[in-house]
């Protein structure tokens, strides 16, 4: 075995030695990785908490929610199942939470929010027997379906939400059942977003490769300077640009107008270029291309223009040398361009917001719809976690099939 | 030399706490906000020193619930619908407020009798009455004199701009579609309702631009992209005679709403918050808005004493919502409906919304 001068094995003394070097390191790196951990791991770990987890019935209506423990699915309620919602009721109006709990009925139950909120006003002056004067203040409270629902909200640990982010919901019976066609929103609009998004991919790199391909091509010092036109963008503010485009493409805006004054348009036929998909696609464009240029410019930059010199002098012809020899070797940099605009595009919400329309609304507008309109935060964070898990899926799929080690931001 | 480093260091931490309150104050922006800025802000803050911090959101309810639920409230004052008031009142997100406080009118009404039906909670307490109209270009579009043309493609032809939302959007479809505001609610209770006033919008739905923020109606009619748009009237007002405008407000169905301040829970000036609050809703401040958008006041005694428009030439009392003239036929958004079925309704017009 060898040994060190001191006589220790020479293998310890390497581990030792790393290992000193790997705790410098750790602790170099500690500030930034805390910084991460609370600014982002911790908040956004809490926020997707509250998709699986909304105590409002369960921590406000304990004896009800413990009837619903104790008696099976389909247990008729009786005088005690009647008298522990009555006293919840009473506690919760007291308490001012009768609110909370009636909004969270209704998320399952349209209508129920008043029903719950009208009967805290009442239940102090309730007689027993309480399964007789109880539906008597309003008959809905005899009624199964308002039990199922009551069921399904006593626990504070639920997959309801995500039932409902995938179009989904409960029967009376408990069995999962897919919802009514008219009210089928958030599938189609997950796919809308991953195809647009696709698209757009793909826009940008057909646009952005011949531009990286001719800022690495030229001398530094033009190089440079074109760089800038490329870098201008991101110094203007991103609504800035995006209401320019709503003058461009609008009814009466630029194009329109221009098209109309040369004659190739008629005045009752302008085109619709904005407020639909075309406009998300076009905007979204403009704005997610400097993110394809500067990967592939950078990737561009180190490739030897002797390699396609040589194929040429070869005799291959100016494609199959493109296609042969230069294109593989910008692959990284496509891969790191596309995985950039991709996931950037899935998760845009100010562009489809401003120029989508109805059409061009993808699943970032619907996640704001329920943080900001209907305060539903906990179907926004399963919204959230799927859209997180999709991306999360698909990076796993890219790294199978092209290999992250592969990818190169230059 | 360090000792004179310490002791000026002492007496700057001894001045801070000199500095005067302030309080902040957060609304929806735009003309409306400047509106309250000059009616309310200024005033109060030549009357008493105190600084107001004003505060933009496209809507404050969003803000102030989680400010609330995180336990750090930056927020003093907010300005509500009632919807959102409601809903975050029986949460206990809001600051039950001393109405008995509240000043008498001149002619000696307490704020049970002056305030209008829905226009006072034990939560809020009502600035304006606006509501949701709809507006076009009068040079460009003549001849319109119901609701039931705003759906007429071919006497009228052109997009139409509609609110991203099925409040106020759903209520619009019934009322064209021909059911009465007194039975309103009713119809939109019922699965039937829902699908008929869907089916109304069905007929136009290839022509609707739709808008989210207050400001973009006007936009969207100077550029011509719409020939008829609902939207708040005093949004369409300020660009009428502020910005000389040709626009023409359809007063026929109105849809009226109200506005309200609150105090969330945990506020960090409450008392400076509420002294604010009553400030801004006595019967003159409520007059004095009226000069500077045209929204009506809450208060019945504040009708009396609305004059004319900060340009010194228009009279305000007929571009008010609450003007006689333009009650006939006007529907009240009725909170308590909203605040049961708005999520049932929002889900059916959203999934509406996303087919093609």
């Amino acid at each position: 075995m060898a040994a060190t001068t001191g006589g220790r094995l020479l293998k310890a003394a390497v581990t030792r030695a790393q290992g000193g070097a790997r705790r410098r390191a750790f602790l170099l790196v500690l500030p930034l990785l805390a910084f991460v951990f609370f600014s982002f791991v911790l908040p956004i770990g809490q926020m997707l908490h509250r998709s699986i987890h909304n105590p409002a019935f369960a921590a406000n209506m304990p004896q009800i929610s413990a009837w619903f423990r104790d008696n099976p699915v389909g247990t008729v309620p009786g005088e005690a199942a009647y008298a522990a919602l009555v006293a919840d009721i009473t506690a919760a109006a007291k308490a001012r939470t009768i609110g909370v709990v009636g909004t969270r009925v209704n998320y399952e139950l349209s209508g129920t929010r008043s029903l719950f909120t009208s009967a805290g006003r009442r239940a102090a002056r309730l007689e027993p027997p309480y399964a007789e004067s109880l539906p008597a203040l309003d008959a809905e409270w005899a009624s199964p379906q308002l039990w199922s629902a009551m069921r399904n909200v006593s626990t504070a640990y639920t997959a309801d939400f995500y039932l409902a982010a995938v179009d989904m919901t409960r029967a009376t019976d408990g069995s999962i059942v897919s919802v009514p066609a008219d009210r089928k929103i958030y599938v189609e609009i997950f796919q809308r977003t991953l195809l647009l998004s696709l698209l757009i991919t793909v826009v940008c790199l057909l646009l952005g490769f011949p531009v990286a391909h001719l800022l690495a091509s030229l001398p530094m010092r033009y190089s440079n300077l074109l760089m800038i036109f490329v870098l201008l963008p991101f110094w203007t503010s991103l609504l800035v640009r995006t209401t320019a485009w709503i003058a461009i493409l609008q009814g009466q805006g630029v194009i329109n107008s221009t098209l109309v004054a040369l004659g190739i348009i008629s005045d009752s036929e302008r085109l619709s270029l904005v407020y639909n998909q075309t406009g998300t696609i076009v905007a979204m464009t403009h704005i997610l291309l400097p993110f394809m240029v500067l990967p592939l410019y950078s990737v561009m930059r180190t490739i030897n223009p002797a390699y396609v010199r040589a194929a040429r002098s070869l005799g291959a012809s100016s494609w199959t040398a493109f296609r042969r020899i230069y294109l593989p070797q910008t692959l990284p940099g496509i891969g790191a361009g596309s995985l950039l605009v991709f996931i950037l595009a899935v998760g845009y919400y100010i562009t489809p917001a401003l120029v989508g329309g109805a059409s061009g609304q993808l699943i970032s507008n619907l996640i704001a719809f329920h943080m900001q309109n209907s305060l539903n935060w906990s179907l926004a964070a399963a919204l959230a976690a799927i859209l997180l898990g999709v991306v999360l899926l698909l990076y796993w799929l890219y790294d199978r099939l092209v290999g992250i080690d592969n990818m190169k931001l230059g | 030399m360090r000792k004179l480093l310490i002791m000026s260091t002492a007496l700057c931490a001894l001045a801070l706490p000199a500095s005067a309150q302030e309080i902040t104050v957060m609304s929806f922006g735009g003309a409306y906000g400047a509106s309250q800025m000059e009616a309310y802000h200024k005033p109060y803050m030549a009357m008493t020193g105190i600084k107001i911090n004003s505060v933009d959101a496209d809507n404050p309810a969003t803000p102030l619930k989680a400010q609330v639920e995180a336990g750090n409230v930056t927020i003093d004052v907010a300005d509500l619908e009632p919807s959102d008031l409601v809903r975050l009142c029986d949460e206990g997100a809001l600051e039950v407020l001393p109405l008995d406080e509240l000043p008498l009118s001149p002619d000696g009404k307490t704020w049970e009798e002056d305030f209008v039906e829905g226009g006072i909670y034990e939560c809020g307490v009502g600035t304006i009455v606006y509501s949701t109209i709809i507006a076009y270009n009068g040079e460009k579009t003549k001849g319109v004199d119901a609701i039931e043309d705003f759906f007429d493609l071919e006497a009228f032809p052109g997009k139409r701009g509609l609110r991203k939302s099925a409040k106020l959007t759903m209520e619009l479809a019934l009322m064209a579609d021909g059911v009465e505001p007194a039975d309103l609610y009713d119809v939109l209770g019922t699965p039937e309702g829902i699908d008929r006033a869907l089916a109304k919008l069905d007929t136009i739905k290839p022509e609707i631009v739709w808008w989210e923020a207050g400001a973009q109606p006007p936009q969207l009619l100077a550029d011509g992209e719409v020939t008829m748009t609902t939207a708040y009237n005093g949004r369409i007002f300020n660009a009428m005679i502020e910005e000389t405008q040709p626009f023409e407000i359809l007063w026929d169905n109105q849809i009226l709403d109200f506005n309200l301040y609150v105090i969330p829970k945990g506020a960090p000036n409450r008392d400076a918050a509420w002294e604010f609050i009553k400030f801004a809703t006595d019967t003159q401040r409520l007059a004095d808005q009226a000069g500077f958008i045209s929204y009506g006041p809450t208060r019945k005694s504040s009708m009396a004493l609305v004059g004319l428009f900060k340009d010194g030439k228009t009279q305000m009392a007929s571009h008010l919502p609450t003007a006689p003239e333009h009650m006939e036929g006007s529907l009240v958004t009725s909170v308590e409906f909203w605040a049961d079925h708005d999520i049932e309704i929002s889900e059916r017009f959203n999934a509406w919304l996303a087919a093609n």
